[in-house]
């Protein structure tokens, strides 16, 4: 690694500032006004707008295999995702998940 | 239920994050081995989890110092892949924003994906509660989650346990975000955005770390309201 001692600390205080004023931002500026309904409109998407495109290129080129689709991992997705909509619950969804994930590469697969 | 005490809300929010734990844990351990073996400080890396409390990030971040970018290039692509909570700050802001200022800051600071997701959920399901309630259900969440996720990143930095790849914790990441979106996928004004954001931050991968997911993201929220403003959801 190259960096100075004094450039990963400001990296870290930057990092650290910057995330907090994102997550305080509107929970601060706000207040306990209420917005305008188109706005409520857009921000009751904002968690599968974000998440699903956070997700869909770890899933299609995962990391770990040097991007290479990798069937232990797809099958994971889509049993986290399949439990996720057929339960409504987080914890079976990510249990299937895990439960494919893992089971998959006990099996070698 | 507006009648819960605000520990037997707390106790109950500590239950339902508790699922997260099992992929708090192991991708905190990671960045805790990782960063550790690509040179940071005991003290750097616990740093990074206390401050920042963003896995995502985090690792963006670490990826893009193994590939020796400017410092300040590093810092923008971590913040812009965490632009996502100013929305959730302001998805919260009608439920959370009377509250007094510090408990507003404190929030502020463990506003993050699964304290989010677990809180809006419940405050839509419980709209009688009382202020203290909705602060006791959000850092239920957030305290036991937030502490974990030190924890084991100080665990992974001091053990520096080797991990086999096998074991696949890359990809707790993704199970997570899947967990926390696919319950809440309930009308076609959801299923449009989801796709859309797919769809773009897939066509989108080229660009910087985070900037195409956020055009992505942009598009997908215009996508789902417009759905919903047609008639189809929410």
């Amino acid at each position: 690694m190259s960096y100075d001692t004094w450039e990963i600390w400001l990296l870290i205080g930057g990092l650290g500032l910057g995330t907090f004023l994102i997550r305080f931002s509107f929970l601060g500026l706000i207040g306990g006004r209420r917005m305008p309904e188109w706005v409520l409109r857009h921000l009751r998407y904002a968690p599968v707008a974000v998440l699903p495109g956070l997700v869909a290129p770890l899933v299609i080129w995962p990391e770990a295999t040097g991007g290479a689709p990798d069937l232990p991992r797809a099958a994971a997705a889509l049993a986290t995702l399949a439990v996720g909509l057929w339960t409504r619950s987080t914890i079976w969804s990510i249990l299937a998940g895990a439960g494919t994930l893992f089971g998959l590469i006990a099996l070698g697969v | 239920m507006t009648t819960a005490s605000n520990t037997g809300i707390f106790l109950r929010a500590a239950l339902d994050g508790a699922p997260f734990m099992l992929v708090v844990a192991p991708f905190g351990l990671l960045f805790g081995v990782i960063s550790t073996e690509a040179g940071l400080s005991l003290a750097e890396v616990i740093a990074f989890s206390v401050l920042v409390i963003a896995g995502a990030a985090q690792f963006t971040a670490l990826q893009l110092m193994l590939e020796h970018a400017p410092t300040l290039l590093i810092l923008a692509a971590g913040l812009v892949v965490n632009l996502r909570m100013a929305m959730y700050a302001a998805a919260l802001a009608p439920h959370l924003g009377a509250a007094p200022l510090r408990w507003r800051l404190l929030m502020g600071y463990f506003n993050f994906d699964q304290s989010f997701a677990l809180g809006l959920q419940a405050y839509e399901a419980q709209p009688a509660w009382s202020m203290p309630q909705k602060i006791a259900y959000f850092l239920g969440v957030a305290l036991p989650l937030g502490g974990l996720w030190v924890l084991v990143t100080w665990l992974g930095a001091v053990t520096g346990a080797i991990i086999p790849d096998n074991y696949a914790l890359d990809f707790a990441m993704p199970i997570t975000f899947l967990a926390l979106v696919a319950p809440g996928l309930k009308s076609p004004a959801h299923m449009a955005a989801a796709a859309t954001s797919i769809a773009l931050a897939l066509a989108l991968a080229w660009l910087p770390a985070g900037l195409g997911l956020i055009l992505a993201a942009m598009a997908a929220m215009a996508v789902g309201a417009e759905v919903e403003r047609r008639g189809a959801g929410p």
